[in-house]
């Protein structure tokens, strides 16, 4: 059997030891994050499946009830998120570049636009949508039925807390997730220092969770008549 | 054929290993092995779990032997009976077999297979362990704590409005462990596509990696939809977020749908490791080429991707629209045709092969013929004419036992059997091991045939009593009968698998004549697996250089595939001469 | 858009930051027209001197919104997640992830198609999948929902 010369990861501290380079092991992250984000995928599609039964059946109801939301404030949270995408994948650009100060910049600015769209949806929206009383359960009582069945609406806002409550949960973990990738930049530690991959692989998850966002603001808050 | 174990006489293996300690030997406190990133020793501790998880799942199904003998007794009653129905299911399924062969063998063989030095992310493979462990810890609390009658599938309203049992705290077990599996399939997926040895290209990968590459894409297609449906059902127990509620207006068809969206596919994750698995082991106790290799890869994956299209097969007997029907069964027909290639290939292996009946050989031959008969019976079910006599009844349960038990079951056993010299560096007594697997070939079929005959004359599944209909005993007490001699079956290998851990003969590299890489490192292998990477220069099912007996017939059928291929290129020389 | 950055050491390919800010601007762009769409009302526009029934204007409202929301996802995934630079096994992983999920919308399907056979006496039923297709909203019934 031949011999190969040797393998990088006996040289190089952040190639871990089952890799022969840093390439093979950056290829082999990227294969995996994305492997991961297909299940995000599937996960959120069976929602939006459900959801999309659903305002087929009771489009009117939909339509109806749609109106308690507020278009301003999905916006300025649409706006909200498209920009953090943005300093993300600056954030990537700098990682790159190996520039610390634009990359811990871009993360903490990312950070802060998160929780800006968090405060807006819980401090703003759902507390909102408690004091008109659609909140699903005992205490569900719209005001504003105006002839449409109060099941669908009930429906409705069922499906609105659960994903735009999953949707929430994920942005959470992406805070966290982004937290400790900008303490790890903040050290200066070689595994991100050296190689941008892991800032990469953090940006991608942001950007589905962006993505998700993008069609929940339209369906949610765009419905036609 | 001899009945001793098979001893080359003229074979001399290369033993050039530096003394090296095995991985076993590599660090013996707890905490080496707790925090492990070792591919095998993560592997062994999956071993240990599932064995756990068998037999709990077992002693539940010890209870419904036990309760149905009669036609109407005392022994449990009917809420009962549901609970410790669906504890057998959700423990066997989630816990057992869906996990076993992927987390047992492919996280041990698998790098040593394809020439790495470990998975690719070997700290998401402890984490995996933990939450596979985690999830069953929670799911048997919540099984043992006041139990669930809803049975594995969950269905509402029942799961979601009607239930008093612990439906949250198992659904949160089942969700916990699917995300144990789709880190174990990200992993696999990124090992098989970069970790591959120079020279080891994908025609020359063992088929059983093909199959846990077919299986891991199943796994991070269908598992997201499931947990997406149970968690909707938590929410609705929780939050009152009604999704499935028809008080609302929603559908409990609809959760039908996405639950067997991943639960169709799930039963292809169970059975495409094992096919993998009975693949090699044939090709090795053949010492044989095996038949159609590009057929059979590719039929794992048509197996995936046709899998996820006739989930509807479930539901014929719900409302779902008849014209679906009709496509759901028609691609249920087609779905069998690449399982039916592997079985025609496989047995074309066996052709003027140099068979050997050891242990993990018997097992597979049961499985083939265990598999043909239930993947047979499912043609009754996809029939819509037919399932609606069929369905839910025993006769539904004997065909997925026969598929599951027959078909995956066996062949973990055949998995452990074959691959434990490498594991453990032990050879176990082999008479033991066929009369065992005679055992449980007899046992599995005395359990589970008369539950045909009882499906089709009627009896419904998941029912405690069959008082209305006491004619159906006898078929009862052969199945009970049945199962007793299969737990006896089944309970045996513990014994003789762990006494040969002490006193058991050692293990060469490779005891079996095996190509693939894994019988080329010392049994059990040191904790790098390779010191040197390996080139692969040979195609994977060559067994010339092993098994003396079939390099002549290995070469002349050789030198016809390489005068095949030089009549055709002559033949294309000459007509493009002629253009 | 298309022009490649420098290059590092190690083949990273380094893309210019205005290929970043011009996808940012056509998002937000995409953003405030896709709320602008929904404002308006198609049934009241008359091509042609013919009126739209309001069915086919809130169809066409719904394909303008979900047009918009694809080339927003296509142009996050194509350019931030850098997917129109890597190589062909990542464009396969990130198409199939959406294809599969079109898979699961076969189940519709399955709603669909079944009035084509009615079982008689579903209309009976209310919010059974045959009442609802004939375009009759879901009522109260005397069921209370669970308190």
């Amino acid at each position: 059997m031949a011999t190969l010369a040797h393998h990088d990861s006996d040289f190089v501290e952040h190639v871990h030891h089952q890799f022969e380079d840093i390439e093979q092991q950056n290829e082999a992250y990227l294969v995996g994050m994305w492997a991961f984000l297909v299940t995000e995928v599937m996960f959120f599609g069976a929602m939006f499946l459900v959801y999309s039964l659903y305002r087929w059946f009771y489009q009117a109801d939909f339509y109806a009830a749609h109106h308690e939301l507020s278009i301003p404030a999905g916006a300025i949270n649409t706006t909200i998120l498209l920009a953090s995408s943005f300093t993300m994948v600056m954030a990537v650009h700098f990682a790159q570049l190996r520039n610390k100060l634009m990359v811990m910049l871009n993360l903490v600015a990312t950070i802060g636009l998160a929780t800006a769209f968090l405060l807006i949806k819980f401090l703003y929206e759902w507390p909102e949508k408690a004091k008109h009383f659609l909140v699903p359960g005992p205490g569900f009582d719209p005001q504003h039925l105006e002839g449409t069945s109060k099941r669908a609406w009930e429906l409705f806002y069922s499906l609105y807390f659960a994903m735009t409550g999953l949707h929430a949960l994920h942005i959470i973990i992406g805070i966290l997730i982004i937290g400790a990738l900008a303490f790890l930049w903040q050290k200066g530690a070689k595994s991100v220092t050296e190689d941008y991959i892991p800032t990469e692989l953090v940006g991608l998850y942001w950007h589905f969770v962006d993505l998700v966002w993008i069609f929940l603001f339209p369906l949610f808050y765009l419905i036609p008549k | 054929m001899s009945a001793t174990a098979y001893r080359p006489t003229d074979v001399k293996e290369e033993e050039v290993h530096v003394k090296e300690p095995s991985y076993l030997e590599d660090g013996h406190s707890v905490k080496s092995w707790l925090l492990t990133g070792d591919h095998k020793r993560i592997g062994i501790m999956y071993l240990i779990t599932i064995s756990i998880f068998f037999f709990v799942g077992s002693l539940a199904a010890g209870l419904i032997r036990a309760q149905l003998v009669l036609p109407a007794n005392s022994l449990l009653e009917a809420e009962t009976y549901n609970k410790v129905f669906t504890a057998h299911g959700v423990v066997m399924i989630f816990f057992f077999l869906l996990v076993a062969i992927p987390a047992v063998f492919g996280n041990f063989v698998l790098p040593l297979a394809i020439g790495a030095r470990d998975l690719a992310f070997p700290r998401l493979n402890l984490l995996s362990y933990y939450l596979y462990l985690l999830g069953g810890l929670l799911a048997t609390t919540a099984l043992l704590t006041g139990g669930i009658e809803t049975g594995w599938t969950f269905y509402v309203p029942l799961s979601s409005m009607y239930s008093n049992g612990q439906v949250t705290m198992a659904i949160v077990g089942a969700f916990v462990a699917g995300f144990s599996s789709i880190a174990t399939a990200v992993n696999f997926i990124a090992t098989i596509h970069k970790m591959r040895a120079p020279g080891m290209t994908w025609g020359r990968l063992p088929l059983w990696v093909w199959s846990t590459y077919a299986t891991s894409l199943v796994i991070i297609l269908g598992t997201p939809v499931v947990a997406i449906t149970l968690l909707l059902v938590v929410f609705e127990r929780v939050f009152r977020l009604g999704i499935f509620s028809p008080e609302l207006g929603g559908d409990p068809v609809l959760f039908q749908h996405l639950f067997w969206f991943y639960s169709h596919p799930a039963v292809y994750i169970m059975v495409l490791p094992a096919m993998g698995v009975i693949s090699d082991i044939i090709a090795t106790f053949s010492s044989r080429r095996i038949f159609g290799y590009e057929f059979i890869a590719f039929s794992s994956l048509l197996i995936a991707a046709l899998g996820f299209l006739v989930w509807g097969h479930h539901m014929f007997i719900s409302s779902q629209s008849m014209y679906q029907s009709v496509v759901f069964s028609l691609i249920s027909f087609l779905v069998a045709v690449p399982s039916a290639i592997k079985i025609f290939n496989w047995t074309a292996t066996l052709y003027k092969g140099h068979i050997r009946l050891q242990t993990p050989m018997v097992y597979a031959l049961g499985f083939i013929g265990l598999f043909t008969l239930g993947g047979l019976t499912g043609l009754f079910l996809a029939c819509l004419g037919t399932d609606v006599h069929l369905t839910n009844t025993y006769f539904v349960v004997a065909h997925f036992h026969y598929v599951m038990v027959g078909g995956s079951v066996m062949a973990f056993l055949g998995a452990l059997h074959y691959w434990w010299p490498k594991m453990t560096g032990r050879m176990y007594p082999d008479n033991w091991g066929k009369v065992n697997a005679l055992l449980v070939f007899v046992g599995f079929n005395l359990t589970f045939f008369p539950q045909f005959i009882l499906g089709f004359l009627g009896m419904p599944r998941r029912y405690a009593y069959y008082y209305f209909a006491p004619q159906y005993q006898p078929l009862h007490i052969l199945s009970t009968a049945g199962a007793s001699v299969l737990a006896i079956a089944f309970a045996i290998p513990f014994f003789y698998l762990t006494r040969s851990l002490k006193y058991g003969a050692k293990a060469s590299d490779n005891p079996w004549h095996a190509t693939g890489l894994e019988w080329t490192v010392a049994s059990p292998p040191p904790t790098h697996n390779f010191h040197e990477t390996p080139v692969v220069t040979r195609e994977q099912y060559e067994f010339g250089h092993l098994v003396p007996e079939v390099r002549a017939i290995e070469e002349s059928d050789k030198a016809r595939r390489d005068a095949e291929i030089a009549a055709e290129h002559a033949a294309e020389a000459a007509s493009t001469e002629a253009k | 858009m298309s022009s490649h950055g420098s290059h590092l050491p190690g083949h990273i390919h380094v893309f210019p930051i205005w290929m970043y800010v011009k996808v940012f601007i056509a998002l937000f762009v995409l953003m405030i027209l896709t709320v602008a769409a929904s404002y308006v009302d198609f049934t009241h526009i008359h091509p042609l001197g013919m009126t739209i029934s309001p069915l086919v204007g809130s169809l066409i409202n719904n394909v303008i919104a979900m047009t918009i929301a694809v080339l927003k996802a296509t142009l996050v995934v194509l350019f931030f997640m850098h997917v129109k630079f890597s190589t062909r096994l990542t464009k396969i992983f990130a198409v199939s992830g959406f294809v599969w999920m079109s898979l699961m919308f076969l189940i519709l399907l399955d709603y669909g198609t079944r009035a084509w056979e009615p079982v008689p006496s579903w209309e009976k039923f209310e919010g059974s999948a045959l009442s609802r297709q004939k375009g009759e909203k879901a009522e109260e019934t005397s069921v209370r929902p669970r308190q």
